[in-house]
């Protein structure tokens, strides 16, 4: 049996309201109304007892977490609560003194979304016109005010050939860290696939650049690379494991192993407005299900990378299989494995263009 | 652009700006907590850190150190302090 561990991270999903419309949005297909959210004294309690639980960092996201008036007492509470202050946003609602009331709050750091460097494709790709400019002013506000900043690239096969680029641009605005991440599929993103898709060469290439770019710009820019796993070997270890080391509290309050897991069917989810979170932790049907090794399938039951890996992602399996129990079809040992390989290939070569994009309006 | 700093025993680092040094209790251990990692750091990396203030030069640091651990040869403890704190500012978590 596998120790519980105490988790390391909150991901707080204060809302899924967001100007852009990013066609790999990792916000569940139904979008939770405005009315649904949870209200600010709720936030802070289960940022209260995230802290209490031993989580170390909250990252507040969205939709835009910035829209969420709250937002400085939510960061806040979470500062009283000894917790290290993230804000992930797309950065074209920050002014300069939204961005002070943030860091007097206790702000440590900032992630920034770019859609790519180039500022046509990337208003494209974010459905919103003139981001980009807003986007660098943003930049220039976290820097001039001292704080660290990531510069976040979801790459695909529409923008990737702009990677060296972006890497530039990271540099160019102060960022110390990139994260070059290719766009996982599930939810939105699983829709857009035909869109999104890289070749098996695109990835490679792309593979190469980030490790001659790490190189030349170490003690300049820290990079983080997510490949896409439709062409891995063996599954990325999602969320370093179900119920382990992370959790994610949605806008209405639901908690989630991960920020993607309201894809798989069949799944309920406790709300922390009905039951605390340490509970919720440690004794929820939802957190149990997939924790540990106890429920893996051949052929991760008898693999000696069972905890490394935990079986892959959950999400995955079910998107590709209909069945969330099964191995992640991203391992190579999966019976599904070279049915994902095979889709994944000819969507890249059909390079079908266009999005459907994921409109907040649209969910009322 | 800026280029990579080289740490000598010269050098005077300390944390980069809103990196926490923060004893985590739940897991008994100190950390460093930085944007979206966290390091966790032994006893003698943390003896280190603690002790990397932006006025001590790594030479005042290693002395200090060696008095506190009598047991180790001098040029062991420099040659830890000088890779923990090159990994540390190579990554941002500490400047000098």
């Amino acid at each position: 049996m596998t120790v519980l561990e105490p988790p390391l991270a909150l991901l707080a999903e204060l809302t899924h309201r967001c100007p852009l419309q990013c066609p790999y949005c990792s916000n569940p297909l139904a979008l939770e109304k405005a009315a649904n959210e949870m209200p600010t004294a709720d936030w802070l309690r289960a940022i209260d007892e995230a802290a209490e639980l031993g989580c170390l960092q909250v990252h507040f996201s969205g939709g835009e977490p910035t829209v969420r008036r709250d937002l400085e007492q939510l960061v806040a509470g979470a500062t009283a609560a000894g917790l290290y202050t993230n804000l992930i946003t797309s950065g074209v609602a920050l002014n300069a003194e939204r961005l002070a009331s943030l860091i007097a709050a206790g702000l440590e750091h900032v992630q920034l979304s770019f859609q790519d460097s180039d500022a046509e494709i990337g208003e494209r790709i974010g459905g919103y016109e003139g981001a980009h400019a807003r986007k660098l002013a943003t930049a220039k506000l976290v820097r001039d005010a001292g704080l660290p900043l990531t510069a976040n690239f979801v790459v695909h096969r529409q923008n990737m050939h702009h990677l060296r680029e972006m890497l530039e641009m990271a540099v160019a605005i102060g960022a110390h860290r990139a994260e070059i991440a290719n766009v996982q599929y599930y939810g939105w993103a699983l829709k857009n696939r035909a869109a999104l898709m890289p070749s098996r060469d695109q990835l490679e290439q792309m593979t190469a650049l980030v490790t001659a770019a790490r190189q030349r710009l170490e003690g300049v820019l820290v990079i983080d690379y997510v490949v896409p796993d439709y062409y891995a070997r063996r599954p990325k270890s999602c969320m370093g494991g179900w119920g382990r080391h992370f959790l994610n509290i949605s806008p209405s309050g639901k908690v989630l192993p991960c920020h993607a897991a309201e894809s798989l069917d069949g799944m309920a989810f406790d709300n922390v407005r009905q039951r605390s979170l340490v509970d919720i932790w440690r004794d929820s049907e939802a957190f149990n299900r997939f924790r540990g090794t106890q429920w893996m399938p051949e052929p991760c039951r008898s693999c000696d990378r069972k905890e490394i890996d935990w079986g892959g992602c959950r999400c995955q399996a079910f998107a590709i299989t209909g069945d969330a129990g099964k191995t992640d079809p991203a391992c190579g040992l999966s019976e599904d494995h070279a049915r994902l390989v095979e889709l994944a290939a000819g969507e890249a070569e059909a390079a079908a263009d266009g999005f459907i994009y994921r409109r907040y309006g649209a969910a009322g | 652009m800026n280029g990579r700093t080289i740490i000598d025993m010269a050098s005077t680092p300390r944390l980069a700006p809103h990196m926490r040094l923060r004893h985590d209790k739940a897991r008994a251990q100190w950390t460093i907590q930085a944007p979206e990692r966290s390091f966790v750091l032994d006893g003698i990396a943390h003896a280190i850190v603690s002790r990397c203030d932006g006025m001590a030069a790594l030479e005042v640091v290693v002395t200090d150190l060696c008095s506190a651990f009598p047991g180790a040869p001098r040029d062991v403890i420099e040659r830890d302090v000088i890779a923990l704190v090159q990994n540390f500012v190579d990554k941002n978590v500490m400047q000098a």
